[in-house]
Order: structure tokens, then C-alpha cells, then sequence
């Protein structure tokens, strides 16, 4: 035995320290099952990861969609540079997920603000697109219509073809939000832990493994369900068709 | 050429990682050069060709029969919506939990993962069909098999590919946790920084996001070729080319 | 009557939840800082073992202790925090930061002040030196680890009396099956027909299972890769497995452990690693600390820590307060 002798110890642990452990890789939590109750004890540990999980989602929403709106909006207006941008958004959407927070990791180093850009960067093709599109759908008659009314190009943008396109850019932003919670379960390759981070802490434990991930899924449900009241209270004229 | 490698930092040595061997951070083997690229992105490849080629002759069908008879949206729908909000990670995991490693595994995780945005593409694709034409190919006398072999779904393929595309780069990115599960793809050199250092797991970074924008381009180009003549005319004229991942809710879902 | 204009209203709203967000979000949350309640004189307990607040302490600047990333690992870490925290000193814990080369550059670079790593480990890892000139006296061992940090104005602190080096474990059933080894030469011959499992880059080290086949002239028939050998080892998937001697799993008396009868592992007693200019702050009283609290540590009892950890899913943190308890050096809260 490679023990390296010295001054006698100083404190024993007594034989009670040493608990039987010969049932316990059958029963919970030792056999790595599903182990519901070890779940309800333990729901609280999940709280502040389901929390980190939360903010990576909201934020990362909250910009890209100012950024993407910004984005199409001066597409919209100088059609030369639809495709430019068009084609960046995609790129961006391209690369994938791990690799793109390990690379942005050695240039903005460890953190919450790595993955914020990551996940930012991943919902600009969806909103971007479907801003464009929903812009575009606009009946070419009822600008003409406005024009003729008198209104401004501005007038016409943010009464006329903002509101009418008001449906598609909210799909987007549905869709933007589950992919952004279920992309942000990777966010813990740029050490910012998220519900992600407790599945990889310990992958062989069912019952870890199902708790991170419904509540992911939960997670993904409710942002979805706000995103549609807030459609449905933004577009009373129009009811909002279920995607 | 070395000032601007170490110029470039961390990202100079992963370049260097890919295109010469070097001794691995134990010091114990030889890690890194094309050849072990290779081999790596040859096994990331064909998992990922694997995974979205079963997803594809599973939701291709499901995807068109539904689309085909119009009902049932709502599966069509939940699909999509479940499919998004899974976690891709938390699915290899479970399947690695309850399955066990391997090939066969990893590729039936990542088909169930590649399996909801085909379904969905093709569904949308196959509704947002004119009805005029497919009204039109019912009424020149054609089976409902053949009007939809035939006629819708040459006429949804550029939104079937755009689905099928998408499908493939997620399978690819999912892919490189894979070693998790004992197949080796690209993703080995980020599991296993200790034996392939930072220089390795950047380098693996690069690699598959090349990989990935390759497959893309492919596919894209592949997508154009399918895209009958017609519906290329059609959307030269002004509305919003390239790749059309999700479409609008009103264009698509809705019954005309 | 005026219509009120949806866009603004929903981009007002965005505004007011990006504010909302911003004040959320953080990077790298430092957990722990604060101390435990400790009572120190007073009672008239046997003074022998509890930590005694050093005088001081509270004044010097934060001394951040790291670990690696895995279960041994984030219970020495919280053992060593909340120990010196004890005495008295302020304490930031920054826990699972990595591999061995990543906390080695932090530990350089003075991300973080100290953290336990074993001296096998540092030997071949930072210092070059190939394992199979790593002296096998574990005493000697520590002496070069010692002298390897020394150079880089790092301290390594008396090693621990357990180690926790490689072994190949198997099933009782297992080895049953094949005659009941007891060293890992007693597989000679069998290892043919036998699947072997490590952790991923184990068939490329020479300090796992390449240096296996080396020393011991075993070729095995195939290897596995898992990050679970206990799994691998109960569901048959793999015959023999690459172990840790203070894995959590061993306490169950499940597995057979196979010798290391040609000493090809080397030692890998864990050190208390600490820049000097942390230890100058931590002084004589707070280097005893360190040194007494791990003196219980045998390896029986990480084998429980561990196992509490990963078998009865305790939080480390819980684990090394309970061990702290129980050796008596803090009072039972």
C-alpha cells in the first residue's frame, strides 16, 4: 500500500461512519433508475439551474428579435440587401451549436455573455426570415391604398404593414423562443450552466436525466404559450392561427 | 506563415492541430493531422447520413400521406412542436441511459431527432400546393396516389429539401456528442481536451463547422435542382428566395 | 377615438423586459464565500481535533480554492473550503473548473489560489515525466511533485495518506469466471476472449490502457469506451474495467479489484497545491488546517465520500460538511 506514514492521525472516524451499502446499487437512488422520489426531494437543486436556463432564453430573445426586426426593417427599405443579409442570418443558423460556443469561448472568454451572443446569434434567420416575409405579404393594394391616403412611408411601415405582418413575425418568435431554450442546453460548453449543464453532471442517473429534460420542455411550452397571448392581445382583429 | 499563425492565437494552433500530427498533452501518443481528421469526420458523416436517411424514408411518407388527405393538422403541428422544444442533448442522453452505447443507438436517437422538422416541411409543403392544380390533376382523371406522386409532390420539393436540410445539419451538430456513446466522431477531440488539448478541441470546432457548412451547400444545391422550372420562374419574380425553413402560418395552415 | 398602435405598445413592452433581464445574468457564479458558523473556546469539548479560528483571518484577502471536474474532486474541494472557512478565512470556491491542464493553467495564471491534485497526475502531466519513470515510493514521488511546483512559485502541502490511482476492477460473477484473479497478471492468457473499459482517452494513454499492454504483455480482446465502468461492468457490456481505488461504487463489495502486482501505476496521493503568495497569507495556522483535516482520509473513507456522493446522490457540499462532523473538526450544528 502506498500509504505515506507520518504524525499519527489525529481524528478517527468510527466504524458508524461507514454506511452498508450492500442493497444500494439495487434500490433508488443507487441503481441510476428513475427514482421519483429522490426527484421530489430534490426538486429545489433544480430551481436555480431551470432559472440560469430561463434568463439564457429571454435575453437571447429579447435582443435578436430588436436586432432582427432592426435588421429586416432596413431590408425592407434597400431591397439590394436582402440576399447579404439573408445569407448571413443563415450562416450564422449553420454553424453548429457546441462548436460555435467553444469557439467564441476563446474570444470572450467563460460565461453568461458567451452564450447570450451564441443563442442571439441562432434566432436572427427565424425572426429575420419571417419579419421579411410577413413585410412582404402585405397586399400590394392596401399600401397603394395608404399611399394614396396620404400617409408617410413611415406612417405606412409602422400603421399599415407592421401591424398586418404582426402573425408571421409572431410564429417567428414562437418558434425562436423553443429552439432558443432547447439550444441553450448546450450553453454550459460556454460555462453557463443552464438545465444542460445538470443533465451532463451526472448522465447515467435516469432520474436526473428526465428531470432537466421535461423541465426543459416545460420550459419551452410556457415561453411558446406567452409568446401566443401576447399575439393574440397584440392582433384583436385577427384571429391568431395556431402553428 | 508562423507569425500569422501565432498571431492568430489559440485559433493559429488548432489550424496547426489539423494539418500537422503532434504528440498528444500526455505525451504518450500521436493525436491531431489530416489523417486523424479524417477518420473522425468519416464517422461524423456517415452517423449524421445515416440518422437523417431514416429519418427521411420514416416522416417522408407520414409527412405526405397527411398532407395529402389534409386532416389530422394537429399532428402535424404537435409533432413539430414537440420536436422543436426536446432538448437534443437530453435525447442522446436518455437513449445512452436507457439503451446503452453504440452506433445503432447514437443513430436512433438522432433519427427521432431529425424525424419532426421533415414531417412538418412536408406536410406544409404538400398543403401549400395550389389547390387550383391539384383540383385540375383530380380532375384529368389521376389516382389520388399519382396526383400525389406526381403532382404535389414535385411541387412541394423545395419545401421538403429546405426541411430535409435543416434535419441534416441538426443531426450533424447533435453528432458531436456522440463519443459520449462510443462512437468516435468529431466531437472526440472536445470530450477529451486532455488528450488532445485546446489546440484539438478548437481545431474539432472548426472542422465541424465546415463540415456542417459543406452539407448545407450540398444540399442546397440539391434543393435547387429539384425546384421544378416553374415555381423557379415564379419565385424569381421578387419574393424571397433561398431557404425557406418555416413557413408562414397563414400561407400554409390555413384551409383556402 | 385613437387606435392604439400595437407595434410601439410591444416594443415599449420588449424594452421593459430586456431591463427586467439585464439585471439578471451573471458570469461564473462564485458559490460559497461565506462562513460556517463556528464556535470556537467556549465549550469544553476536546479541543483536539476542532479548527480553531486563526487570528487575523478574516482580514486577509479571499483565497479562491479550485477542483477539478469530477465527484473526488468537488469533495476535497468543499472539504478544504469549509475547513478553512472554519478557521476563519474568507473563502471564494470555484469548483469544477476543468481538467487537470485547464485548473494547472488557472492555478498558473492566478485565476484560482490553490487546488488538490494528485502527484502521479502532476508528474506526467505538467512536469514530462513519463510514466514509467515516476518513482513508485510514493514519499518520492511527492518529493518531485514538490520540487516540479516549486519552480513555478507554488507550494505543494504533505500529501494525503490514501491514493487514488488506477486498478482493473471486475464483477464477483466475472471473475468467477475466470479463476478468481486477485493481480492483474492473473489474467494472462484469459484477456483474449475479454472486453475491456475505460474512460475515452484511456487506449491512447500510456498511463491506461496502453501502458497496460505494455507492462503486463496483456492484449485484451476489446475495448470499450464509457464514461460509467460500473454500468459497463454490470450490464456485461465489458468484463474488466479501469477503476479508481476510491470510486463510490467499490464500498458496495460488488467488485473485485485486481492488483497491481508489477507496480505499473504510479503513486497518486493527492496534494494541497497553493501559490505562495496565497500561502503566505494562509500563514503556519492555516497550512495546519489543511494538513490536519486530511489526515483522516484513508482509503476507506473516500471510497464512502465518494459513494455518497455518487450512489446516495448527496450534494458534495453536504458530503464534506457531514465528513468535517464527523472527524470532529467542526461541531455538529
Amino acid at each position: 500500500m502506498a500509504d505515506v506514514s507520518y504524525v499519527p492521525i489525529l481524528a478517527q472516524l468510527g466504524d458508524d461512519f461507514f454506511s452498508n451499502r450492500e442493497g444500494a446499487a439495487k434500490r433508488c437512488p443507487g441503481n441510476n433508475g428513475l427514482c421519483l422520489g429522490w426527484i421530489a426531494d430534490n426538486f429545489t437543486d433544480y430551481l436555480d439551474p431551470l432559472w440560469e436556463h430561463v434568463l439564457l432564453s429571454i435575453v437571447p430573445l429579447a435582443i435578436g428579435f430588436v436586432i432582427a426586426t432592426a435588421l429586416a426593417l432596413f431590408a425592407h427599405r434597400y431591397r439590394i440587401m436582402q440576399p447579404f443579409f439573408l445569407f448571413f442570418v443563415g450562416t450564422l443558423f449553420t454553424i453548429p451549436s457546441i462548436a460555435f460556443y467553444l469557439i467564441l469561448l476563446n474570444i470572450t472568454g467563460r460565461g453568461f455573455t458567451t452564450a447570450v451572443v451564441v443563442l442571439t446569434a441562432y434566432t436572427q434567420v427565424l425572426i429575420y426570415r419571417n419579419v421579411m416575409i410577413g413585410l412582404q405579404e402585405v397586399p400590394a393594394e392596401t399600401v397603394d391604398v395608404a399611399e394614396g391616403m396620404g400617409l408617410t412611408r413611415r406612417q405606412i411601415l409602422f400603421r399599415v404593414e407592421l401591424p398586418m405582418a404582426l402573425p408571421t413575425i409572431f410564429a417567428g418568435l414562437r418558434i425562436a423562443a423553443s429552439s432558443t431554450v432547447g439550444i441553450a442546453g448546450f450553453a454550459f460548453f460556454a460555462g453557463a450552466g443552464g438545465l444542460g449543464g445538470e443533465i451532463f453532471s451526472d448522465p447515467a442517473f435516469k432520474g436526473n436525466v428526465v428531470t432537466a429534460s421535461v423541465l426543459m420542455i416545460l420550459l419551452a411550452a410556457v415561453l411558446e404559450l406567452i409568446v401566443l397571448v401576447v399575439q393574440r392581445a397584440f392582433t384583436p382583429w385577427e384571429r391568431a392561427v395556431a402553428t | 506563415m508562423s507569425q500569422v499563425v501565432a498571431a492568430l492565437g489559440p485559433f493559429g494552433d488548432a489550424f496547426d492541430f489539423i494539418l500537422h500530427q503532434r504528440e498528444s498533452q500526455a505525451g504518450t501518443v500521436q493525436v491531431g493531422g489530416p489523417g486523424e481528421i479524417w477518420e473522425l469526420s468519416w464517422t461524423h458523416l456517415k452517423l449524421s447520413l445515416a440518422a437523417t436517411a431514416i429519418a427521411t424514408l420514416i416522416a417522408l411518407p407520414i409527412g405526405l400521406w397527411l398532407g395529402h388527405i389534409g386532416r389530422y393538422q394537429f399532428l402535424a403541428t404537435s409533432t413539430s412542436n414537440i420536436g422543436r422544444a426536446v432538448p437534443a442533448l437530453g435525447l442522446i442522453v436518455f437513449f445512452i441511459a436507457f439503451l446503452g452505447v453504440g452506433f445503432v443507438n447514437v443513430c436512433a436517437a438522432l433519427v427521432l431527432l431529425a424525424i419532426p422538422p421533415i414531417i412538418t416541411n412536408t406536410y406544409v409543403g404538400i398543403r401549400g400546393v395550389d389547390r387550383e392544380t391539384v383540383d385540375a390533376a383530380n380532375g384529368s382523371g389521376l389516382t389520388g396516389m399519382q396526383v400525389a406522386s406526381k403532382v404535389e409532390l414535385p411541387l412541394a420539393m423545395p419545401t421538403i429539401m429546405g426541411g430535409i436540410r435543416i434535419a441534416f445539419v441538426s443531426v450533424i451538430a447533435t453528432a458531436t456528442v456522440a463519443p459520449l456513446a462510443n462512437v468516435d466522431t468529431l466531437g472526440r477531440p472536445i470530450v477529451s481536451p486532455n488528450v488532445y488539448g485546446t489546440a484539438g478541441q478548437l481545431a474539432a470546432c472548426i472542422v465541424v463547422a465546415l463540415l456542417t457548412f459543406a452539407a448545407d451547400a450540398v444540399l442546397a444545391a440539391i434543393q435547387r435542382a429539384v425546384t421544378p422550372r416553374g415555381i423557379k420562374i415564379q419565385a424569381n419574380q421578387g419574393r424571397l428566395r433561398g431557404r425557406v425553413p418555416f413557413v408562414s402560418p397563414k400561407r400554409s395552415i390555413q384551409p383556402t | 377615438m385613437t387606435r392604439k398602435n400595437p407595434v410601439i405598445a410591444l416594443l415599449a413592452i420588449l424594452v421593459l423586459g430586456l431591463a427586467f433581464a439585464a439585471c439578471g445574468g451573471d458570469d461564473e457564479s462564485s458559490t460559497g464565500g461565506g462562513g460556517s458558523s463556528t464556535s470556537s473556546g467556549g465549550g469544553s469539548e476536546s479541543a483536539g481535533n476542532e479548527i480553531q479560528k486563526v487570528d487575523g483571518a478574516e482580514s486577509k484577502p479571499v483565497i479562491t480554492v479550485g477542483s477539478k471536474n469530477f465527484t473526488e474532486q468537488f469533495v476535497l474541494g468543499e472539504i478544504y473550503s469549509q475547513a478553512l472557512e472554519a478557521a476563519g478565512f474568507r473563502v471564494k470556491k470555484s469548483l469544477d473548473i476543468g481538467s487537470e491542464l485547464i485548473a494547472h493553467k488557472a492555478l498558473q495564471g492566478g485565476k484560482i489560489d490553490a487546488y488538490p491534485e494528485y502527484t502521479g497526475t502532476a508528474l506526467t502531466s505538467f512536469f514530462g515525466v513519463k510514466p514509467a519513470d515516476v518513482p513508485r515510493d510514493a514519499q518520492k514521488a511527492y518529493e518531485d511533485t514538490k520540487a516540479g511546483f516549486a519552480k513555478e512559485d507554488i507550494t505543494a502541502l504533505a500529501p494525503t495518506p490514501f491514493e487514488n490511482t488506477y486498478r482493473l476492477g471486475m464483477t464477483k460473477e466475472g471473475a468467477a469466471k475466470v479463476g478468481d484473479p486477485k493481480v492483474i497478471s492473473d489474467l494472462e492468457g484469459k484477456e483474449k476472449d475479454l472486453k475491456i473499459s475505460g474512460y475515452p482517452e484511456c487506449n491512447q494513454r500510456k498511463d491506461c490502457l496502453l501502458g497496460v499492454q505494455d507492462a503486463y504483455g496483456l492484449k485484451f480482446g476489446k475495448f470499450v469506451t464509457s464514461q460509467q465502468p460500473y454500468q459497463v461492468l454490470d450490464s456485461g457490456a465489458a468484463d474488466v474495467a479501469f477503476v479508481f481505488t476510491t470510486d463510490g461504487p467499490l464500498a458496495s463489495g460488488k467488485y473485485v479489484i485486481l492488483d497491481d502486482d508489477k507496480k505499473f501505476f504510479p503513486p497518486y496521493n493527492v496534494t494541497f497545491n497553493i501559490r505562495n503568495e496565497a500561502l503566505k497569507n494562509l500563514g503556519p495556522e492555516g497550512q495546519k488546517v489543511i494538513e490536519d483535516v486530511q489526515k483522516p482520509m484513508t482509503e476507506k473513507v473516500m471510497q464512502e465520500l465518494n459513494a455518497r456522493v455518487d450512489v446516495d446522490k448527496q450534494k458534495p457540499e453536504e458530503v464534506a460538511k457531514a465528513y468535517l462532523q464527523s472527524a470532529g473538526f467542526i461541531p455538529k450544528s
